[in-house]
């Protein structure tokens, strides 16, 4: 954990740049399940990269590239809007 | 060449939105605030300026519209009165909190209940520590000039929080005088383009805003913006001088009345110093020694310049036009602090609540120390 910061030396209301954010660990908050990819049946329309609410998809080029589980909530959003059933929870 | 035109408060301040020309306006009508915005809207329909007016569906969506706005790299601003802030109140801390420069215009007006449209000043007061920079004008020469300062000082780096500029409901907002417009070059120049640090659309510089703040950060995120308030008043005295030398018109956070000599001063905010100058006036003809101590930045709260003005005064009556239901009317709170410690006698009497007039009588009785704690109100017996 970073030292705390004085008052005099925050930004502004607190306005978070890319560079001072500490990117949080998300995926602990999972409950046990987590997206797989099916990947031969992935068409790359990329719907899920579209809807996940914690950009936690990952595309390689246009390409769908499997999942950031440091950030992924275990949400299911993702398998619900795969038009192709290539995304299933499964169990940790 | 002086541009000398007959107009009520709420015209003059539209037509200081005229010269300012802001680039969004979000606002949704109420009495006493209306003719602000049904003028301004006018000149917006006339091609007089460039603003985009939201016609927004409560006040709540107004001020909420007006942070997006600010943040976005927008010169903003808008006007209610009453329960229209009441409404916005939700959204005004955030605003201060995002420290977004909006500038506001109120007309103020009792807060129901019961339902009322008339002045008293209870409605800037709900939001008092709200973070937001009040002035208090006395006629409407002062609300179009404080309204012109009002960008400056809200969008100073130093400062960055909405600025409301109070003009008493239909006593100013409704009364025409006569009020001296300055060009529309001259504003223009005055204020300057709109800057802030981070603008939420700058894809270069990217920023998340309004982050939740846990208990690790969230004092310190009070006391910044505490810090930008108190910060403020060097800069509305910086400008009240620049003003001036615009405009010939000079303004500071307390304007002295006749205080030389005085022994006896009334306090007060907005139209009613105007009634009590006259007053003042008339008693000096008489050599009574008496003064009076106008307060335009009630937020800041000129502390410092109030014990300093008041040093050699023996007796000071705050006039309050908000009462405090079981605790200390406003106004006379912030004095009482001001003055703690000092040998001055303070007293206060609550006036002038829903727009019930207070009339020269009624202030030659608080200089001659017979007023009622409640100026004007039916069944209040005098004070001993």
């Amino acid at each position: 954990m970073a030292e705390l910061t004085p008052w005099q030396h925050l930004p502004v209301a607190g306005a978070v740049r890319p560079d001072t954010a500490i990117r949080p660990v998300t995926g602990g908050w999972r409950t046990g399940e987590r997206p797989e990819a099916d990947l031969p049946a992935c068409v790359n329309c990329l719907l899920c990269w579209l809807y996940c609410p914690d950009s936690a998809i990952l595309v390689e080029g246009e390409s769908f590239n499997g999942f950031d589980l440091d950030a992924c909530k275990g949400c299911a959003i993702c398998a619900e809007v795969c038009p192709v059933g290539a995304i299933a929870m499964v169990a940790e | 060449m002086s541009d000398l035109r007959l107009l009520t408060g709420g015209e003059a301040v539209a037509h200081a939105m005229r010269q300012i020309d802001p680039d969004v306006v979000p606002v949704y009508p109420i009495t006493p605030q209306t003719p602000i915005i049904q003028t301004f809207a006018k000149l917006v329909a006339d091609g007089r300026a460039q603003t985009e007016i939201l016609n927004v569906e409560s006040e709540h969506s107004a001020m909420s519209a007006a942070i997006g706005a600010a943040l976005a790299g927008a010169r903003t601003m808008t006007a209610t009165s009453s329960q229209g802030l009441a409404l916005m109140a939700e959204v005004v801390y955030i605003a201060a909190s995002m420290r977004a420069p909006i500038v506001m215009a109120l007309g103020n007006r009792a807060l129901s209940g019961p339902i009322n449209i008339h002045c008293d000043h209870s409605d800037s007061m709900l939001i008092r520590d709200s973070g937001v920079i009040q002035l208090f004008a006395e006629n409407a020469q002062e609300a179009y000039d404080l309204t012109v300062i009002a960008p400056r000082l809200a969008e100073h780096p130093d400062v960055l929080l909405p600025v409301l500029v109070c003009q008493d409901g239909f006593t100013i907002t409704h009364s025409a005088e006569p009020v001296e417009l300055l060009p529309d070059s001259v504003v223009r120049d005055f204020i300057g383009d709109y800057r802030i640090p981070y603008s939420v659309l700058d894809v270069r510089e990217p920023t998340t805003q309004g982050p939740f703040a846990m208990p690790d950060y969230y004092y310190e995120f009070r006391r910044q913006q505490a810090a930008a308030s108190e910060a403020s008043a060097a800069v509305f005295a910086e400008l009240g001088c620049e003003f001036a030398q615009l405009a010939g018109r000079a303004y500071g956070e307390v304007e002295e009345y006749r205080l030389e000599g005085a022994s006896t001063a009334i306090l007060a905010l907005g139209s009613t110093a105007g009634t009590v100058k006259d007053v003042v006036d008339e008693l000096r003809e008489d050599g009574e020694p008496v003064g009076l101590l106008r307060i335009t930045s009630f937020r800041p709260f000129p502390a410092a310049a109030v014990a300093a003005a008041l040093e050699n005064v023996a007796s000071v009556v705050v006039l309050d036009r908000a009462d405090s239901p079981g605790g200390t009317p406003p106004l006379r709170a912030e004095v009482a602090a001001a003055l703690y410690g000092s040998g001055c006698r303070l007293s206060g009497a609550v006036y002038g609540l829903g727009g019930r007039d207070l009339h020269p009588a009624d202030i030659r009785a608080v200089f001659a120390g017979a007023a009622p704690a409640h100026i004007g109100l039916r069944g209040e017996a005098c004070r001993v």
